[in-house]
């Protein structure tokens, strides 16, 4: 049977095909290509100079045995646990009192909107370590309230959480796309549920919340993926320090390329981590299937 | 009752802003303190408005004024912008528009560059520069955006192209315009909003860009701001002078957040608006 195009009159069916080809030929170039190479690159030793030798599993078995590996493993799980559903509380928390019909609301957006523009920029990055040293804004404060400083930098749960304050602090751009997934709830539904008796909090479990759950889905894995793959933040404002405490997978991936020029090794790691990103969405997925609606 | 109500609501809201705000205006107070006022003190005034942070860090204490390290971000940064926009566009337009082979698959082929993890491209594609012989150029930087590289840019573009009305589009042919004349002439015109924030978010993302420069970038002449302020900071060190880099990072922030200021009333609820439905 021939396939009908619903073209503009008049016009190829190559047209369209005309206009996606510098997006085909970059997705083969900057997308396939590299992802391909990485994995058979990952069954060699390799420094950069000269040719990559085949060593099949070898690197795999050494991440097995490697404890700097494991370790990484664990402060970017904990990271992720830590992370992902406290910004996921705070901005659904703001989008709803933002949705509350009151005046200087486009207002409040912005300012709450404005550290999520600066994002990963490294001024930020620079004024998040100024702020938690120990004689920082925040341990002044922590004093003026009676409250026993804390050695942010010192420590290995304040130093990673002094990460992840960063990342809620930058929680505008989750808050807008909640906002408007509120915005989209239609009215009639309140308007229902107030005829029927329903409270506040009733209505928030009966229909907000469940007209949300896709979105908050989307949020979820969109956090968790960027979640997974943190460098910047760690990189800058504490190293990697206390003792490996911050130490992301992604930061040692770096390492073992561009320090130690252990090429094999490096892509093995992506790989893994790759591999551990989309077994962990693979699981939320499951997980979340009864509460989701079917449509994602 | 209900006043009661809204007034706590603004209660908490003023809190978490301030909360959202200060550091950031601590910061800039903190750019004209003394070094030991920067830590004695938590309110953002500053005893005395003191430039020389600023002149001081705007010389540096290497080869080149904090004016090149600009220079050299927006040699960075213009150009991706410029790219981004077109090829976004285009790419857009040709999936919004028009019916061709494999349009499906090629389609799937956008949506898995979104969920493609940085990490895993960035060591091959460092090697295929290298092999080019582009390592320490702008071109590894720059080139990915001629090739729609933003998969989520081309998503959100393509929502917008479907919003506009057929009739639009069925009217200018008609009148006897081309594919490319007709997306110029009639289509962007309307998606405008869309358009430009793909622009402003390509450059606030590229301003921000870190670990790209960091990887591709090694001469110290043609870093651009970002390496160089984390530069300043690290050879600073635990020494002193720390409102030098205070007061460059104040100034680090002012590009993003001017073009955020101008442009937020073009794309702040327009963003999401098209982008999730």
């Amino acid at each position: 049977m021939k396939k009908i195009y619903h073209n503009p009159v008049g016009e190829s069916k190559y047209t369209g095909f005309l206009f996606v080809l510098p997006f085909l030929a970059g997705f083969l170039i900057f997308g396939i290509y590299p992802f391909i190479v990485s994995f058979l690159l990952s069954l060699t030793d390799y420094s950069m100079n000269g040719k990559p030798e085949f060593t099949g599993l070898e690197n795999f078995k050494r991440l097995v045995t490697d404890s700097d590996f494991h370790k990484a493993v664990g402060v970017t799980l904990k990271y992720i646990i830590l992370l992902v559903p406290l910004k996921l509380i705070v901005s659904l928390g703001t989008a709803l009192l933002l949705s509350m019909n009151i005046r200087g609301m486009g207002f409040f957006r912005t300012i709450y909107y404005i550290p999520s523009i600066l994002g990963s920029n490294i001024s930020v990055a620079i004024m998040w370590s100024f702020l938690f040293t120990s004689d920082g804004l925040v341990n002044q404060i922590l004093d003026k309230l009676g409250i026993m400083p804390v050695s942010w930098y010192g420590e290995s749960t304040p130093a990673i959480f002094m990460i992840v304050l960063l990342r809620v602090w930058e929680f505008g751009s989750t808050m807008i796309i909640f906002l408007s997934a509120l915005n989209d709830i239609p009215r009639e539904l309140y308007d229902s549920a107030r005829v029927d008796g329903a409270g506040k909090i009733r209505t928030f479990f009966s229909i907000t919340l469940p007209m949300l759950r896709n979105v908050i889905f989307v949020n979820l894995v969109m956090q968790t993926i960027t979640a997974f793959q943190e460098f910047n933040a760690p990189f800058m404002i504490t190293g990697g320090n206390p003792m490996k405490n911050t130490y992301t997978v992604s930061m040692l991936i770096y390492d073992e390329a561009f320090r130690y020029y252990d090429i094999g090794y490096a892509n093995a790691v992506s790989w893994v981590l790759f591999t551990l990103t989309a077994l962990f969405i693979l699981m939320l997925f499951r997980f979340t299937k009864k509460f989701r609606a079917g449509d994602v | 009752m209900k006043h009661i109500k809204k007034i706590l609501v603004y209660i908490i809201l003023s809190a978490l802003g301030i909360f959202m705000l200060y550091p950031v205006i601590w910061l800039i107070g903190a750019s004209f303190k003394s070094n030991s006022e920067i830590f004695s003190s938590i309110w953002f005034m500053p005893e005395s408005f003191d430039f020389t942070p600023y002149i001081n860090g705007w010389k540096t204490s290497g080869a080149y004024t904090m004016g090149h390290y600009f220079m050299n971000t927006f040699r960075i940064v213009v150009p991706k912008v410029i790219f981004s926009v077109i090829s976004s566009t285009l790419t857009a337009y040709g999936f919004a528009m028009y019916d061709f082979p494999f349009k499906r698959l090629i389609f799937g082929c956008l949506m898995c560059m979104l969920f493609m993890p940085q990490t895993v491209m960035l060591l091959p594609s460092y090697m295929m520069w290298n092999y080019f012989d582009m390592l320490d150029t702008y071109i590894p930087l720059i080139l990915p955006s001629l090739f729609a590289s933003e998969g989520m840019f081309v998503f959100m573009l393509i929502q917008f192209f479907k919003a506009v009305p057929k009739e639009i589009g069925e009217a200018s042919r008609i009148d006897g315009c081309g594919a490319l004349k007709r997306l110029v002439l009639i289509y962007i015109p309307c998606i405008k909003p869309a358009v430009i924030s793909v622009a402003v978010f390509t450059f606030l993302w590229s301003m921000n860009d870190f670990i790209a420069p960091l990887i591709y970038i090694s001469s110290v002449g043609k870093y651009p701001l970002t390496l160089a302020l984390r530069m300043s900071a690290d050879s600073t060190g635990q020494g002193y002078e720390y409102n030098k880099i205070i007061a460059m990072s104040v100034l680090g922030l002012i590009p993003s957040v001017s073009v955020f200021a101008i442009a937020q009333k073009y794309f702040i609820q327009d963003i999401t608006a098209g982008g999730l439905k």
